[in-house]
């Protein structure tokens, strides 16, 4: 007897290289997820970590932002370790949108076109779990601007290269501009409460001796980050910095 | 008690359907929800009407052929409960109850609130089993199996196969079926030979009806049978294992 | 009139089936891809035979009404499975489940049958546990056992209170696996609705395909038939709503003998019925009697609270009448005391309807953790039916339809009197005799699927080799196929006012009245006068809306009543028939000074078979004699 209900009507049975057939996978393209999380969650608390160096004044952010560059000290050529690690994260960001955007189209196409008539009281989702497309979206805008704005500087009213701490003050002291990373941060928060849970899940790392761990562990990490961050874009408003 | 239902009804599977409003007057709060239905049921029969059509069969929760979206709730709000065991009692005089069918791509509508569920024996027929032919096996007791671990895959076989947790997921996966039945035959010493061929080949056959796991746990609270999402993490450890083992050296300790 | 050869081999008891499995024809490996085979039923018998037969390979095509193999109603049983393991070194053997089924029978099954069986029960926990059926185990690694009624040896195999789910997966799991590979052909949500028969033998079947309402032929070399009980001739038993009658009914009126039909058993713990709109009634493991104690109120119409009567106004009638056995009697002895109470307006609950079964002094003793751990989810269902919560109060418990020992008349090959027909699990009449012992459908529905049938199916099919299955163009399918349609059209046009339920309960009531637990001339004379009258109604009168090719649970209801309704009455008439008391047949004509059921081993020692001569002329009545060469035949007393 034929089976309906398929997601997709054909499905390609293209014999690939042993990587990508891997990935042609939901389940392999969680775990790229969780991967990748795993990198940006490193970058972020890294770089909250970095930054909190404003508030110990100019020269210590500055003298930060510079030493980055000479990471490697003289086995490198300057800027060259920061870039492997520019690729690696940009890598990291590249796969993890296009596996989040592949498994969202897939799910759609899981869930058809009907919806429930009642509204769905949801008990164990949560508002996180269930907005990671937007919340990520949101990330990912974020950090174009975020370019712009300090990497770049095309976004920003007075950019002066290698000075971060001039810059930061810059743009933190625009009203929207403040607010924008405000909101963008807490989006982000959103997006790693659940992420921070969620990873453990998608690499099958699971035991009852700890499992209860991993829902405060995603509190303490979501709080660490998202305080430390809103505190920038606050403590420049409040001239605390200046 | 006097209810009022608002049903889905469509009479065929590729026929577009509505929600239609049914009174239901005098439901005694001791009989089951299905029983209820039973009512309605034979009243629309004698005033000449359609019945409406649901799935069911052994009525005490462990066939699982039935299973309905009750106000937005698989299977009911209560708890680790099918819908054959959900009780009137449960509901108060006056309430408005809307009955759906489960709802996914892989559960077409059969007919109001019967949906097929083949995807599932398809699931199971890509790798859902220990290939050992009748015949030839070896005294029950030669293998001792720890009793944690046969109460483990014990709770992940309980499942009864009913899909309230592809109908309760937001991306309509089936995860927690797939895992549970993959939990049940790999967590004992009779399952490990065929362990990660029955993986893969369970997982590749899940992904073409349903979606992908986000890891919301709405299946969990909505199945009937209690099984925790913890098999799915097992389940995506044996699938990444799966893809990195070389089998040739799986008999090695 | 046809005479019954059961092919029961030559020899001691005990070489019975060696010797057997050496006589018999074999078809040779490369042969049997030639061969198709039709099953009908997916429970564990039609599961367990389909596959076993897909392994060796033949080609085996496999029906179900339901939507999946695995929703047969072999998923409800709870309690356990019997094999003679001997694990618990309590003294059990062979010989022992053998001597303890035919016994618990009441010694109205055939020997040879239940030697094979208890000899092969062994065989069969190896099997499943080879699949994964995760049984329970004890901290040490090995299987556990629990004890059940009718036996005083602990040899049944348990997963919790799910046996029945976790062998019908094993089986179901090892069907998927032949379906994948090819070997089986799964058709669900199709019913089979004829046999068709050519030149005397089975040649194939009609099959309604239940979502769009087509009907099909389909022809095989053999048809085997593994459908199940047909308890829902009570309209309210233990069994899933959709168990039915109508294949075994339709091959008997194709010449199949039906044997036994008034064998039913009547289970004494489930859950009393709370009002008409009661659908089925739920039961509460048997295995529960190893820890409750049942009791009632010394005083008839005591009106107070379980918990409020004294111990010494409570009366453990069965501790009382059978101190050996205690609660532990067989299901029929169980049943009939329960009876006798509520008839005595002893009963308990709402409507007097019930006998406590008390846990009170099994939690003292053993502390509620270690209930809980044996019975939580039986707990929690009770609970959740009743709202009562049963750690606090005692359970209310009735008997109910529960299992029927009749079936298809089987040779020791499980072949049915019409050649190429099978008959397999509940839906034959071979080795329970009068009664069933708790823990062995189970067992009898793998024995012959896994282990019985696929030998003994070769012996017929080696004649037939290098013949093509009779076409289902030809004139027999054609007729047959006729035949349901318009028989669908009929029930379809009687646009009558009543609903099928309606007739379904009022013939329930009828045969529960009095083909029930206790059934005496008069009520069966009754009955007879009133299910002829009931059954030429619903030809007039029901009402079945919708139309036949589409989906439609009340067509298919309507046809399946309207075979109960002639099967009720030949119940009724075999029950007549027998004139003494065995097992489940209670005749209250003849019982024993203290009200047990007398056995006539001289005048009733047969099983009793019926053969259809259509819808106006009465059955004919052909018996086959047992003989006991290796039981005694005693009174059975579990005082
Ligand atoms: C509540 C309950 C508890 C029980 N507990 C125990 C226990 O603990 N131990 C024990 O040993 N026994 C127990 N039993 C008895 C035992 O479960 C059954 O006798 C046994 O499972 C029957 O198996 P079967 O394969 O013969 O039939 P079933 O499991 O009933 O299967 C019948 C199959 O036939 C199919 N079918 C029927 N008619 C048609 C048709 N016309 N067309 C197509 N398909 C058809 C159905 O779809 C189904 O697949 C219990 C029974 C009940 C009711
Ligand atoms: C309020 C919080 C934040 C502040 C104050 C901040 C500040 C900065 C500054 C000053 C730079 C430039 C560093 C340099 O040029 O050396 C920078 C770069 C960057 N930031 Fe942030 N950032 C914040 C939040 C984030 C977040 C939440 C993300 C990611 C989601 C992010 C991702 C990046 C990236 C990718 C770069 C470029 C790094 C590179 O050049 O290698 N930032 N950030
Ligand atoms: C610094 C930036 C980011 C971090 C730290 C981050 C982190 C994470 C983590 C840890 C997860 C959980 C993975 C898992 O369950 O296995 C996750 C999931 C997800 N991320 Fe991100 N993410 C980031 C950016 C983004 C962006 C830019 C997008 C999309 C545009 C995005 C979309 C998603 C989605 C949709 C999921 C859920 C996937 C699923 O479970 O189906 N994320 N993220
Ligand atoms: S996992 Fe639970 S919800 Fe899903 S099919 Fe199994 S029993 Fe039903
Ligand atoms: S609800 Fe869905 S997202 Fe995963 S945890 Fe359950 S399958
Ligand atoms: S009817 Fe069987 S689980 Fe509900």
């Amino acid at each position: 007897m034929t089976t309906t209900g398929r997601r997709e009507d054909t499905k390609s049975t293209r014999k690939l290289p042993w990587i990508f057939e891997f990935y042609r996978s939901d389940v392999a393209k969680k775990w790229v997820m969780a991967v990748s999380g795993v990198i940006l969650l490193g970058y972020i608390a890294a770089h909250m970590l970095g930054n909190m160096k404003v508030y110990l004044g100019p020269e210590s952010i500055n003298s930060y932002g510079i030493s980055l560059r000479e990471l490697g000290g003289h086995l490198v050529p300057e800027e060259h370790l920061l870039w492997i690690m520019r690729i690696g994260l940009a890598a990291a960001f590249a796969v993890h949108v296009h596996a989040a955007y592949a498994l969202t189209v897939g799910n759609w196409k899981a869930r058809g076109k009907v919806r429930y008539d009642v509204p769905r009281e949801y008990l164990a989702a949560n508002y996180a779990s269930r907005t990671m497309r937007y919340t990520g979206v949101i990330v990912l805008l974020f950090i174009a601007f975020h370019l712009a704005d300090l990497t770049f500087g095309t976004a920003n009213p007075d950019f002066i290269s290698e000075d971060i701490y001039h810059n930061m003050i810059a743009s933190f002291d625009q009203l929207p501009v403040a607010i924008l990373y405000i909101v963008a941060n807490i989006a982000l928060g959103f997006h790693i409460f659940h992420g921070v849970w969620s990873l453990f899940q998608s690499m099958g790392a699971n035991n009852e001796l700890y499992n209860k761990w991993r829902r405060y562990l995603a509190w303490g990490f979501t709080a660490v980050i998202v305080i430390g961050n809103l505190s920038f874009p606050i403590a420049v408003q409040l001239d605390i910095i200046s | 008690m006097d209810l009022t239902l608002k049903v889905w009804r469509q009479d065929g599977p590729n026929q577009s359907g509505e929600f239609r409003e049914y009174r239901a007057n005098g439901i005694s709060p001791d009989s089951s929800f299905l029983e209820m239905l039973d009512v309605v049921n034979e009243r629309l029969v004698e005033s000449g009407d359609v019945p409406i059509e649901f799935d069911h069969d052994c009525r005490e929760g462990i066939c699982g052929m039935c299973g309905v979206m009750i106000n937005g709730h698989p299977h009911g709000d209560q708890k680790g409960t099918a819908t054959c065991q959900l009780h009137m009692r449960k509901f108060s005089d006056g309430d408005r109850i809307v009955i759906e069918p489960w709802r996914a791509t892989g559960l077409p509508v059969i007919r109001d609130l019967v949906v097929d569920r083949a995807p599932f024996d398809r699931i199971i027929e890509a790798g859902g089993y220990i290939s050992v032919n009748t015949g030839g096996s070896p005294d029950a007791n030669l293998i001792p199996i720890p009793k944690d671990a046969a109460e483990a895959s014990m709770d992940a076989a309980s499942c009864i196969g009913c899909a309230a947790c592809v109908a309760a997921c937001p991306n309509s996966a089936a995860q927690l079926f797939t895992s549970a039945k993959l939990a049940h035959l790999n967590l004992l010493p009779q399952g490990q030979p065929e362990r990660y061929q029955r993986t893969l080949a369970m997982v590749e056959t899940m992904e073409e009806f349903f979606g992908s796991c986000t890891n919301h746990g709405e299946c969990e609270e909505a199945c009937p049978k209690s099984i925790s999402i913890d098999n799915i993490a097992l389940m995506n450890r044996d699938y990444l294992v799966a893809k990195f083992k070389d089998r040739r050296k799986a008999g090695q300790a | 009139m046809t005479t019954l050869d059961a092919k029961v081999p030559e020899g001691p008891i005990q070489d019975k089936w060696t010797n057997h499995r050496f006589d018999i024809n074999l078809v040779n490996p490369a042969n049997k891809r030639k061969y198709e085979i039709i099953i009908i039923g997916t429970g564990l018998a039609g599961a367990s035979a389909a596959a076993s037969l897909g392994e060796l390979g033949y080609k085996v095509k496999v029906f179900t009404y339901h939507d999946s193999p695995r929703r047969a109603h072999s998923i409800a049983a709870q309690g356990g499975i019997n094999a003679a393991k001997n694990y618990t070194n309590d003294g059990d053997s062979i010989f022992r489940l053998f001597y303890d089924t035919v016994k618990g029978g009441d010694y109205r099954s055939r020997e040879a049958n239940v030697y094979r069986l208890a000899e092969v029960s062994n065989e069969i926990i190896d099997q499943c546990t080879a699949q994964g059926v995760p049984f329970a185990r004890e901290y040490g690694g090995l299987l556990d056992n629990r004890s059940f009624g009718g036996a005083q040896v602990s040899r049944t195999f348990y997963a919790r209170g799910q046996t029945g789910q976790q062998l019908l997966l094993g089986a179901y799991q090892a069907l998927a696996r032949q379906i994948s590979l090819g070997n089986v052909t799964l058709y669900n949500r199709s019913e089979m609705l004829d046999v068709v028969m050519d030149e005397g033998r089975a040649v194939g079947v009609v099959v309604r395909d239940m979502v769009n309402g087509e009907v099909t032929s389909h022809s095989a070399h053999a048809v085997v038939l593994g459908t199940g009980g047909y308890s829902n001739v009570f309209f309210l038993s233990t069994n899933a709503m959709a168990c039915n009658t109508t294949a075994i009914w339709r091959a008997h009126r194709k010449g199949a003998l039906f044997s036994n039909p008034c064998f039913t058993q009547i289970h004494p713990t489930c859950i009393p019925v709370h009002d008409e709109s009661q659908s089925k009634l739920t039961l509460m493991s048997e295995s529960l009697r190893n820890d409750g104690r049942i009791w009632v109120p010394e005083d008839a119409d005591d009106p107070r609270p379980a918990n409020d009567i004294p111990e010494a106004e409570r009366d453990y009638y069965l501790e009382r009448k059978y101190p050996a056995f205690g609660n532990l009697v067989p299901r029929d002895v169980a049943s009939r005391a329960a009876m006798r109470m509520i008839d005595e307006n002893r009963g308990v609950g709402p409507l007097k309807n019930g006998v406590y079964l008390d846990f009170a002094d099994a939690i003292d003793r053993l502390g509620k953790d270690v209930i809980e751990a044996r019975y939580g989810n039986l707990f929690e269902m009770y609970e959740r039916i009743t709202d009562e919560d049963p750690y606090d109060v005692p359970m209310r418990i009735y008997p109910a339809p529960h299992y029927t020992m009749g079936g298809l008349w089987v040779d020791y090959n499980l072949m049915t009197n019409v050649p190429g027909l099978y008959a397999i699990g509940e839906a034959n009449f071979s080795d329970h005799g009068a009664n069933r012992l708790g823990a062995s459908a189970l067992m009898q529905g793998l024995a012959d699927g896994y282990f019985v049938l696929p030998y003994t199916i070769a012996d017929y099919l080696a004649d037939w080799l290098n013949t093509t299955p009779v076409s289902t163009d030809s004139e027999v399918f054609k007729k047959a196929e006729q035949d349901v349609n318009d028989r669908n059209e009929k029930l379809l046009s009687i646009n009558g006012t009543r609903t099928v339920d309606s007739f379904h309960r009022e013939l329930g009531h009828i045969m529960i009245e009095h083909c029930g637990l206790a059934r005496s001339r008069p009520g069966l004379e009754k009955a007879l006068a009133e299910i002829p009258v009931l059954r030429e109604e619903f030809w007039k009168n029901v009402r079945v809306p919708g139309t036949a090719d589409s989906y439609n649970s009340e067509l298919a209801k309507a046809v399946r009543v309207a075979d109960f309704f002639e099967l009720a009455e030949l119940m009724c008439r075999d029950a007549l028939e027998r004139e003494e008391s065995c097992g489940g047949h209670f005749r209250l004509e003849h019982q024993t000074e203290d009200g047990e059921a007398k056995r006539d081993d001289v005048g009733q020692a047969h099983s009793s078979s019926w053969e259809w001569n259509g819808y106006t002329t009465p059955h004919t009545h052909i018996k086959e004699p047992l003989e006991f060469e290796y039981v005694e035949l005693a009174q059975r007393s579990y005082k």
